[in-house]
């Protein structure tokens, strides 16, 4: 049998970094395909050359025994390789028809897409209206928009960049029997993850990438998780451990928290309520767009609320600001690293200084103390192992990983009461997150109330003591994280949206 | 004090097309996510060049092409700038109507007070002879029914084209349009072209029909307007023309106010047309969530082709 895919010496180098570096491998029709490695391991490079956005410097590529170069996507999609992005790629003021039809080469009349879409979401159990808003849709929904777009064109080569990051347990079963039945249909998959107990649930082979190189590959049913993990990281890694303590005296307490969403596609927030304790480490588990970024916004005095709403120690501070919030220990580490978490042009001295001034004291009546900012900097550098030649640098020239572990460190350092992150190891490689989780656990240790808001639900069920989760802008009541299945955790999270395979 | 609403009507309409020409280009410009401030300048380069062409070549077809050359000759500059290398757009926009504006002052030396010839009307005198309907609906330049048409055009092609689609897709976000394949920067290219030929074809109304005269800085803030207009208008073509109306009624009206001398200063009643535009508009697009719907999530944004 030939091969669909054949992929040979693929070499792409940017400048001061080789994102490929000559690989090879090969898929056949029909089959699942794993491409696995870390963040930077240059699965994207890789993916992005086979869809023809970026061309190779050296390497051949052959589809179905042809050669096969694209010059851009819309060869590769005329050859029969579509790909369902991570993010970036849909519009969220079009509806799902029109989204549909931008990724289609030549569309049909509205009326009769929209008839073609109902048919291709049934047949595959992806149920989606066509003339919704794509921004009123959950993210699972979203993924469902792309997934059909790709279906529409009957391609042979389906990419996936990792699309169960953002979904519930249920959704990635429903995603899950949808790839098993195109793979029985004879279509390719190339599946891109780092989620190895999925990739050895679902997937027939798998490449394996770290640095760029190709550095083995394997059948995922018959080899173990902490094998693939072993090739992945080229190290073994360490779960981050924790003592047995209780929960001391209640530090923050949010109650009968209601918000109107900012913008259009925001979440409202739904008569929120919790406590965090001092000592504990409360979850906040949800996907995307349900009213996560809200919350954060509300507990980092963003969006100001009633005074009584949100209490630190006994005192309201529901309508105080950032900077008194910080000065009474309330601090916080938003999703967004860039721009949100910090100021992407400016250096990491000035960007510790921008939340480090009021608790460190790196001004004097008005001046900054720039000696006492850049020890602030390095100690924050050195304490995080954040990879920099300095403190001098601009937090945008840092991998994301590293300017993750700089801005969740510099807030770990000015020693909070209640500390609220959100997504603190989104895109950051394994062991960069479990240095991120143990010092969130140490700091926990230590007598602070931490709040880590994630959709990575294995992150949460690894360091919460309680666990609840955000469904369209309502918290779930907490409960203790230890013992909590995925079953019930895929159940708090909103029963998957009242969303069900189609009926059959 | 005696004002005839229909001498009103069709004056409004006259004042009105200027403004809608250049705000109907700057609203496919702002829908594919680049906004260029310099339709004031882009509007004046227009009128001079319309007007030098009228005066020389005694065409007014041959005026209008080159009002829209003038205009598209400064949107080029700036789509180079800002698509190709990246400038910011809201200094290449301010800049451009400055360079615009002092430009047009050096081109249009000599030529004030110059004639141009009169326009011919399309409709038969029978028609334009009609009562009420007749001044209103039949009496004006060809041109004018071509603004409107520009506008009904520019709402089908951006709600029920495919060419429209893209265009809307590109300035909502451009690297999602980028990774399906879309050409952002040539879209960009052709819309910025596109605004300037609208405000360029503006500028030309203005100095060889309307007023029939060059005269320094005659534009007088419409491009501003025109700018203003689109946003208020929440990117919606029809609003466009309600807005160019009022603004043209307001603007026709307070002319008449300061003729019958009625007791208000006359410093106010000039700028009455651009206050009472503002407010209403701003009235219509107060519901937020509303009009941020519509408005091109990518708008000013500078695009970089990085993967």
């Amino acid at each position: 049998m030939t091969a669909l895919l054949d992929i040979e010496g693929l070499t792409k180098a940017y400048p001061g970094v080789v994102a490929n570096d000559d690989v090879s491998f090969s898929i056949q029709p029909g089959e699942v395909h794993a491409l696995l490695g870390e963040n930077g391991a240059g699965k994207s490079t890789l993916v992005k050359m086979i869809y023809g956005l970026v061309k190779p410097d050296r390497g051949a590529m052959r589809l179905g025994g042809a050669p096969y170069a694209p010059a851009e996507p819309r060869a590769a999609r005329g050859a029969g390789v579509a790909m369902v992005f991570q993010h970036f790629s849909l519009f969220e003021a079009l509806n799902v028809a029109e989204n549909i039809a931008l990724g289609m080469e030549n569309p049909p009349k509205p009326r009769d897409l929209a008839a073609r879409i109902r048919e291709v979401s049934e047949t595959y159990g992806l149920p989606l209206d066509p003339f919704r808003l794509v921004g009123d849709l959950s993210a699972g929904e979203r993924q469902r928009v792309e997934i059909i777009r790709c279906l529409l064109q009957d391609p042979k080569l389906l990419i996936m960049d990792e699309p169960t990051s953002v979904l519930t347990p249920q959704e990635v079963e429903i995603l899950f029997h949808t790839l098993r039945k195109l793979s029985a249909e004879g279509t390719a998959i190339l599946y891109i993850s780092h989620k190895l107990e999925e990739i050895r649930v679902l997937c027939d082979a798998a490449t394996i990438l770290r640095l760029g190189k190709k550095v083995g590959e394997c059948t995922p049913r018959d080899v173990s998780a902490a094998h693939m993990a072993e090739l992945m990281v080229g190290k073994t890694l360490s779960v981050p451990a924790r003592d047995d303590h209780e929960p001391d005296e209640v530090l923050l307490e949010v109650r009968g928290l209601s918000v109107a969403p900012a913008s259009p596609f925001g979440t409202p927030l739904r008569d929120v309520r919790f406590e965090v304790r001092a000592g504990e480490v409360l979850g906040i588990g949800g996907v995307a767009g349900n009213g996560q970024d809200e919350l954060l916004a509300v507990l980092s005095g963003e969006t100001p609320v009633v005074a009584d709403a949100v209490t630190l120690e006994g005192k309201p501070v529901g309508a105080l600001g950032p900077n008194e919030r910080r000065a009474l220990g309330l601090l916080c580490a938003p999703e967004e690293r860039l721009g949100h978490a910090a100021a992407p042009d400016m250096s990491l001295t000035e960007n510790a200084l921008l939340t480090g001034r009021l608790r460190q004291g790196l001004d004097r009546r008005g001046f900054v103390d720039w000696g006492k900012t850049r020890g602030f900097a390095e100690r924050v550098i050195d304490r995080f192992d954040v990879r920099t030649p300095g403190p001098g640098v601009a937090a945008r020239a840092l991998s994301g990983g590293n300017l993750q572990k700089f801005v969740i460190g510099r807030e770990i350092l000015q020693d909070p009461t209640v500390l609220v992150v959100n997504q603190p190891t989104w895109g950051v490689d394994a062991s960069a997150a479990a240095a991120i989780r143990q010092a969130l656990l140490d700091l926990a240790q230590n007598g602070a109330a931490v709040i880590v808001i994630s959709q990575d639900l294995d992150e949460l069920v690894e360091i919460s003591d309680r666990f609840c989760a955000l469904n369209e802008g309502r918290l779930s009541e907490p409960r203790p994280a230890r013992g909590l299945g995925m079953e019930e955790i895929g159940l708090m999270l909103g029963g998957a949206h009242g969303m069900h395979e189609a009926a059959q | 004090m005696i004002i005839d609403p229909v001498t009103l009507i069709v004056a409004l309409i006259t004042v009105s097309t200027p403004v809608l020409l250049a705000a109907i280009g700057e609203l496919v410009v702002e829908k594919s996510g680049v906004l260029n401030l310099g339709v004031e300048g882009m509007m004046i380069m227009g009128a001079v060049c319309g007007f030098i062409v009228a005066h020389q070549s005694g065409s007014t077809v041959l005026a209008f092409a080159a009002g829209m050359g003038g205009g598209m000759a400064l949107a080029l500059l700036f789509a180079v700038l800002t698509q190709l290398l990246m400038a910011n757009q809201v200094a290449s926009g301010l800049a451009l109507t400055l360079f615009g504006l002092g430009l047009a002052a050096l081109l249009g030396v000599g030529y004030s007070g110059l004639p141009v010839p009169t326009v011919g009307r399309p409709f038969p005198d029978a028609l334009q002879d009609l009562p009420v309907a007749g001044p209103i609906l039949f009496s004006h330049s060809a041109l004018i029914y071509v603004s409107i048409l520009l506008v009904a055009a520019v709402w089908y092609v951006l709600a029920r084209t495919r060419i429209g689609l893209v265009i809307r897709a590109v300035g909502e976000n451009h690297d999602a349009a980028h990774a399906l394949g879309y050409k952002v920067v040539r879209i960009r290219f052709a819309t910025i072209l596109f605004g300037g030929a609208c405000a360029g074809l503006g500028g030309a109304f203005l100095s060889v029909i309307r007023v029939q005269n060059w005269f320094e800085g005659m534009t007088a803030g419409a491009g501003w307007i025109a700018l203003a207009l689109v946003v208020f208008a929440s990117w919606k073509p029809w609003r466009v023309l309600l807005g160019a109306w009022l603004f043209g009624g307001i603007a026709a009206l307070q002319l008449r106010l300061q003729a019958a001398e009625v007791g208000v200063p006359v410093a106010l009643l000039d700028a009455s047309p651009y206050l009472v535009t503002i407010i209403v508009l701003v009235i219509i697009s107060s519901d937020r969530t509303r009009a941020a719907l519509s408005a091109p999530a990518a708008l000013g944004r500078v695009f970089h082709a990085s993967s």
